[in-house]
């Protein structure tokens, strides 16, 4: 009965998820008309000047001469049939484009997303442990200095020293392209190349789980039930494990689903700075040559990522906790 | 004497150096004898929860501690055991209950688990075996459907369950002493009987000692073989119940026993006055779960066609448990809830079926005392401030609201100069008294007071109600009084409503019901009342 209300209750979300996403749309579609500048006076300015006729050439041929609202509607009704357009820009789908980049980056949010989640809760729960002692004060005082560093400045650190000065490290990209590897070569490689971007991207995460791990657990710690598994006769060791370590997980569980949508902004910094052939560097080139069909199929994109990963971790969530109503 | 199973000599226990006070239980020497009911009684800070724990040695160490005495239990002082030993003996030799049902379970795990926890970490029992003894534990409480109960989470049970799986939680391993911290105070009063009733045919069976922590003489008179009387960290008095209940010898302990709310139903006033506050087939319902994409909402009736009338100048009592639609009656006569259907008129003027604006003049002919004394206070103003609100709202000049409120905390018994002060200065029965001076400072008609005193001590309770009282004659008021206690319904109210599940099942004047309840479940709310025949056998005061 149960697993047919979960059931039941992921279909419900599902459904709900149709107009957030489509309110993404239109207010993506809108902003970006707000946007000065377009793909044609860009591609004029590089030609070294254009006549406005032109100008007029090119916007006809993009199909920006038409209304507002017809050109809003052409870009939905495309969308219905997953066709999000052609990049004039890199000459190429926009579709195709978005894939091939989707990959990388779904790899560096994985990763970024198990290494701060689970550093960050175990570090807390250490911190919550050894509460008031130099162990704790000094997760707790380096949690608020990686809380407080800029994500650019972590990442060109790193390249300074474990890159350029150690050599530890490659300082960009996801694979060695010239070395043509294979099979479990390959995923060394790249696994190799993955550790400083998503180094990078999670110190700040794991810093924030970690001080909500810590507060968390010391809350849950004073509460009755613990001292009623205290007087069952039960060891800290199994209190914690047992009782307070789940019921403290749940603030980091939600904060962790509220904050993958900045995880994603957050990697366009990153892939940026180490050159990740992601959506994030995708997301950057396109802004700046004013290609919006690509911009707003990354927007698209992006907005499913964020409306997924929610779902995913309400799921967990309900898993988690008893309490939750699928009703 | 030897055979004590528990002996507390001469327990020091040391609070740390910022408190008021240097120590919580001071020089107390008790013994617990064998299959027998220790109350402790006392008010809150009276240390009687500290002993609890310090027996348990559940201090909240290291700023709390026991620095002098000793704990004897089966031959060993407790004070002296290592960690180690001292966790063999919780859960598995001395078990303790819980005051709050509500937060004494562990959210995420099935209460079949949590008992079984007991089990697992005292015997060598395989998992088949304690689950066979957790199913008879749950049986032992009278629950229903062990099968379904062991599965099920806190969340799932009443407040009344969840007590009677803490209990098969101490029960699991036959403990030789149960120590039980006010175990009914969160409760109802039926519920209550049935735990009180619960406990003392447990002890029975199983022959098991308990040391009983409460402040209600009523709920002593129900359950203790011996009595100690606690006042600030010192026995003031010891004996056996039949002693001190009936010839208490301490000062403290009268003043205690008469702060009980005897059943002497207060007298209908002879002059018979038009009605304040009328309702008419009022009709609430909740439908829950109703999304934009969900279907199958449920329902709850939360009200049903219920029907009332308070005259100017009286107060009517509006009894019931948890469930019964009583705050939701309260939240409908003070506007913050809208019924489905039914009329609701104060002063012949409807206050249903009206905009916003129209509701506004109402707010202040309403005025609410609500039960929480410490959630209903904002904790960042001062208490000059929190009743002078009110009126400045309705355009009293600031310094002559400011000057007003000072005379009602006067009004209310305390000094006009807690007006510049914050409400955690402020004991609970204090703020109860500020959370009255605000409802009053703007001279309302009517005064809704749900459950007004059910987070006081006893001794506390006794005072707000009197000051209610003479309130109440003194401004003419009327009053709805919200409270699941009839002993506290009788002292105050001349009517009495009993609410059962959205529904008034008996209506009538509190001498009336009192002398001759018709309904059943009036009865077994009367026969709830701990302490009753005790009570009966007082001398009228």
């Amino acid at each position: 009965m149960k697993n047919a209300s979960i059931g039941s209750y992921i279909l419900r979300r599902l459904l709900q998820t149709i107009p957030v996403i489509l309110g993404v749309v239109v207010v993506n579609f809108l902003l970006l008309q707000l946007a000065p500048g377009d793909l044609a006076t860009v591609i004029a300015g590089e030609a070294g000047g254009a006549t406005p006729e032109y100008i007029a050439e090119l916007r006809a041929r993009f199909g920006q001469d038409q209304p507002l609202f017809v050109q809003l509607l052409n870009y939905m009704g495309n969308l219905l049939t997953f066709d999000l357009g052609y990049s004039f820009r890199q000459s190429a789908p926009v579709l195709d484009l978005l894939l091939d980049r989707l990959g990388p980056t779904l790899l560096l949010m994985g990763t970024t997303l198990v290494v701060s989640l689970s550093l960050g809760i175990l570090l807390g729960l250490l911190a919550a442990l050894w509460v008031k002692t130099w162990k704790d004060h000094l997760i707790s005082v380096t949690a608020v200095l990686l809380y407080a560093t800029p994500l650019f400045w972590v990442g060109l650190m790193l390249v300074l020293v474990f890159a350029v000065k150690l050599d530890w490290f490659p300082t960009s990209g996801m694979e060695n392209v010239v070395a043509f590897h294979e099979g479990w070569d390959r995923v060394w490689d790249i696994a190799h190349h993955l550790i400083l971007p998503t180094v990078t991207l999670s110190v700040f995460y794991l810093a924030l789980y970690a001080r909500l791990m810590r507060a968390s657990m010391l809350e849950q710690r004073g509460l009755d039930y613990v001292t009623t598994a205290r007087a069952k006769g039960l060891t800290d060791a199994q209190i914690t494990r047992r009782h307070v370590f789940r019921n403290a997980l749940l603030p980091v569980v939600t904060m962790a689903g509220v904050q993958t949508g900045s995880l994603l902004g957050g990697s366009v910094v990153v892939e940026a700075v180490f050159a990740w052939p992601g959506l994030g560097q995708l997301a950057y080139q396109s802004l700046f040559a004013r290609d919006y069909n690509l911009l707003l199929g990354i927007f698209f994109l992006s907005a499913i990522l964020v409306v997924v990963v929610n779902l995913v971790v309400d799921i967990i969530y309900v898993i988690l906790d008893p309490r939750i109503r699928l009703g | 004497m030897t055979d004590a199973v528990l002996d507390i000599r001469d327990l020091h226990v040391a609070l740390p150096a910022w408190s008021d006070r240097r120590h919580a239980v001071k020089g107390v020497s008790l013994t617990v004898n064998p299959r027998e009911i220790l109350c402790i009684v006392g008010e809150s800070g009276s240390g009687k929860s500290m002993m609890g724990k310090a027996v348990m040695g559940l201090l909240p160490a290291p700023h709390v501690h026991a620095d002098r005495g000793q704990i004897l239990f089966e031959g060993r002082d407790l004070l002296t055991l290592g960690a180690e030993a001292m966790r063999a003996i919780r859960g598995g030799r001395i078990a303790m209950i819980f005051q709050e049902p509500m937060t004494a379970l562990n959210p995420l795990m099935p209460v079949g688990r949590q008992i079984d926890e007991v089990l697992e970490v005292h015997t060598d029992l395989d998992a088949p075996a304690r689950a066979a003894r957790v199913r008879a534990l749950i049986e032992d409480v009278h629950l229903p459907d062990p099968d379904r109960m062991m599965r099920s989470y806190p969340h799932q049970l009443s407040g009344g369950q969840r007590q009677r799986i803490v209990i098969a939680m101490a029960l699991a391993l036959e403990p030789a002493l149960i120590i039980a911290d006010e175990p009914t105070t969160a409760l109802d009063v039926t519920t209550q009987a049935q735990i009180l009733h619960l406990i003392k045919e447990l002890q029975r069976k199983h022959g098991t000692s308990v040391l009983f922590i409460t402040h209600d003489f009523g709920v002593v008179a129900e359950i203790a073989d011996r009595v100690a009387v606690m006042r600030q960290g010192e026995v003031v008095e010891k004996g056996p119940a039949s002693e001190v209940l009936v010839t208490p010898q301490h000062t403290y302990t009268q003043a205690l026993v008469a702060a009980v709310p005897g059943l002497n139903p207060r007298n209908r006033p002879a002059e018979v006055t038009p009605p304040l506050l009328e309702i008419r087939n009022l009709v609430r319902t909740y439908r829950l779960g109703g999304g934009l994409f969900s279907r199958g909402a449920r329902e709850v009736k939360a009200v049903q066609s219920v029907s009332l009338s308070i005259p100017k100048g009286s107060s009517l009592a509006l009894v019931g448990e948890s469930g019964s639609g009583k705050t939701t009656m309260a939240k409908c006569v003070i506007g913050l809830e809208r019924p489905d259907s039914g009329d609701i008129l104060l002063d012949g003027k409807p206050m249903t079926g009206i905009g916003r604006a129209q509701m506004r003049a109402f707010r202040r002919d309403v005025q609410m005392v609500f039960q929480d004394p410490f959630a209903s206070l904002n904790p960042r103003q001062k208490v000059g401030e929190i009743i002078a609100m009110g009126p400045v709202i309705w355009g009293t000049p600031r310094a002559q609201a400011l000057e007003e409120a000072r005379e009602l905390l006067r009004l209310v018994g305390l000094q006009p100069e807690a007006a510049d002060r914050y409400p955690h200065e402020f004991s609970g029965g204090q703020r109860q008294r500020i959370g009255i001076a605000r409802a009053l400072a703007v001279k309302p008609k009517l005064v809704v007071a749900d459950e007004p005193v059910s987070a006081l001590d006893v001794s506390v309770q006794k005072q707000v109600l009197e000051l209610l009282d003479d309130l109440r004659k003194q401004f003419g008021l009327s009053m709805l009084f919200i409270t699941h206690d009839l002993r506290v319904a009788a002292t105050v109210c001349e009517e009495i409503a009993i609410l059962q599940r959205g529904v008034i099942v008996e209506q009538g004047s509190t001498a009336e019901i009192f002398a001759n309840p018709q309904h059943a479940y009036t009865q077994s709310l009367l026969d709830a009342v701990p302490g009753r025949d005790w009570i009966s056998s007082l001398p009228a005061a």
